[in-house]
């Protein structure tokens, strides 16, 4: 198992946004989580992020206890998201957006930086190579000049996912990949996410638009009120009764 | 762009020899000297996005290095500037540890008591400053073989070349991955930590890295003057050189320099107000603010290539039916 939650809690007073959720997600593989609105998809995402301090349970990555570490160390290692307001550096462009994603990758300091060293220069050829080579992935070359802000909605999308795996993670999370975005563009994100994967990028994705889950993901959970009520094939999801009370309520 | 440079290049180089008179050319100096300051703060302001008041602080710093050497240790203007570039780059990069756990407003209000305890530090230790008495009898610059600085102009010179270099620097700087970063981490703390960014180090480096331009500002102007007193570390001179940032452009390179001469001009050219120029820069500030908030480099920076799609962008998300959960 690359990813495992053991009876992971997360609570803000009394509210328990995530309550001791076991979860796993196996290398390679494409898995969903869904639940109704406020059921705690996007908490469990920040825990596993490290974006939010963990209130019980452990966080198990690639088979080491990750929970108490810090954002920036977790990415390192190799876990990288997508936020679900797609977020970006709006005032630089495509490509100095996914140039700042590779820097987790390369070492130049200061000094580097003031005389200009041997290994700044092929620090930045390497990254801007890396960089233009991953617009190319999600099909950005022709934006790579732009502001960030300046791009579609979906091109943004687009440029979020390429920020993300420009370091070749190899835990993808994504924050609702579709929201925000019409039904022809949602296609060419599945496909994006599925020639992702390809390459051999784990992914995990939170997701409102049902066709989507149930096409991409081999597994799925579900949520609600932060308990795990579901775990299993969207076969099994799609058929499970407490799934549908969720969704749908009592009868 | 470059042509921009170049003329700035040859204007600041023959202003030194065509100022009327020494009093004039003093001033310049002087708004070198401030400018390699505002450079300073533009690092941990502009590029990082955390608003330090501690400024002053560390040019005072910077500054008494050089003076109480020299006066009480015989240490040349040579290895004093250096000596004040590192305490205050020290003494930053503690400080910075501590100030930079805090954000925001927090942040400004936990360094502008930095600021205010080395002033009060620089007040109150008269056995080693001589408190409000100040400092007299700071030696210059000595001569470097043939290179003499005691003339007003070798002087000027000697702050432009440092000027120079400073903003090399910080060019250098902006454009490299560890400006990058920077700029990544004042633009959004979350993302840049997301990416693998280590925001406190990005943080703590553009505090030090400011703090050890404000050392270097300060230990030249106590080489030029030859006095020192506190004020050279209060407040005001933080709000101060925080103008001259804010009017010539945050986060600009050559703004914060732009800033500097206009601003340190023109309260010289309304000195006759005495204090109540301060209400002709308020409401100046105000307005800058309120209509040009990036300062003049914003009038100058790369527009838009188009519109931003927010209609787009609104229709589509109404057109999704659901939202998600926070």
């Amino acid at each position: 198992m690359l990813l495992e939650a053991l009876r992971l809690r997360k609570a803000f007073g009394g509210l328990c946004a995530v309550d001791e959720v076991d979860f796993a997600v196996e290398a390679g593989s494409i898995t969903g989580i869904i639940g109704p609105n406020g059921a705690g998809k996007t908490t469990f995402f920040n825990l596993i992020s490290r974006a939010l301090p963990v209130t019980s349970g452990r966080i198990m990555f690639d088979g080491e206890d990750v929970t108490n570490l810090q954002p920036h160390h977790i990415a390192r290692r190799g876990v990288a998201r997508t936020f679900q307001a797609t977020t970006l550096f709006g005032d630089a462009t495509a490509l100095e957006n996914v140039l700042v994603g590779y820097r987790q990758r390369t070492s130049s300091g200061v000094w580097d930086a003031l005389v200009r060293s041997a290994r700044l220069a092929r620090e930045e050829h390497e990254a801007h190579a890396v960089a233009h080579e991953t617009l190319a992935f999600v099909g950005l070359t022709d934006s790579a000049e732009r502001l960030a802000r300046d791009l579609t909605q979906e091109q943004q999308k687009r440029l979020a996912m390429a920020l993300a795996i420009v370091a070749r993670p190899r835990l993808l999370l994504l924050d609702e990949p579709s929201a925000g975005i019409n039904a022809d563009q949602t296609r060419g994100l599945i496909a994006l996410v599925e020639k992702i994967a390809a390459t051999g990028i784990t992914v995990l994705l939170i997701e409102h638009q049902m066709q989507m889950v149930m096409h991409l993901c081999r597994r799925i959970m579900v949520l609600d009120y932060g308990k795990k009520i579901a775990d299993g094939t969207p076969e099994e999801i799609r058929n499970d009764p407490a799934v549908l009370e969720a969704y749908l309520g009592h009868k | 762009m470059k042509y921009g440079a170049g003329a700035a290049l040859a204007i600041a180089v023959v202003l030194p020899l065509v100022v009327p008179n020494a009093y004039y050319l003093e001033i310049l100096t002087q708004a070198y000297v401030f400018a390699i300051s505002a450079c300073g703060l533009n690092v941990i302001l502009g590029f990082a996005g955390q608003l330090s008041l501690a400024h002053a602080g560390f040019f005072g710093i910077g500054a008494y290095t050089v003076a109480l050497l020299a006066t009480k240790a015989g240490v040349t203007f040579w290895a004093g500037v250096p000596a004040g570039i590192a305490l205050s780059a020290v003494i930053g990069f503690v400080v910075g540890s501590i100030c930079l756990r805090s954000k925001g407003h927090y942040f400004a209000i936990f360094t502008m008591a930095v600021g205010l305890i080395i002033n009060l530090i620089i007040q109150k230790w008269e056995s080693l400053t001589h408190g409000h008495v100040g400092v007299i009898g700071i030696p210059g610059p000595g001569a470097i073989g043939p290179i003499h600085f005691e003339s007003g102009i070798a002087r000027s010179y000697l702050a432009l070349v440092c000027l120079a270099l400073t903003l090399v620097a910080t060019t250098r700087l902006l454009r490299s991955p560890v400006g990058r970063t920077m700029v990544a981490v004042r633009e959004s703390e979350p993302l840049a930590a997301a990416i693998g960014l280590d925001v406190m180090a990005a943080k703590r480096l553009a505090f030090t890295i400011s703090a050890a331009l404000a050392g270097l500002a300060g230990g030249l102007y106590a080489g030029f003057i030859g006095f020192l007193g506190p004020e050279s570390s209060n407040i005001e001179m933080t709000f101060n050189t925080l103008l001259y940032v804010m009017v010539g452009g945050i986060g600009s390179v050559v703004g914060p320099v732009a800033g500097t001469f206009i601003v340190y001009g023109l309260s010289q050219v309304l000195q006759v107000l005495q204090h109540y120029q301060m209400v002709i820069f308020g409401l100046a500030l105000v307005l800058l603010i309120l209509f040009m908030p990036k300062g003049l480099a914003g009038v100058f920076r790369r527009p838009s290539t188009q519109p931003t799609p927010l209609a787009e962008s609104a229709s589509l998300r109404a057109g999704s039916s659901k939202k998600g959960d926070k």
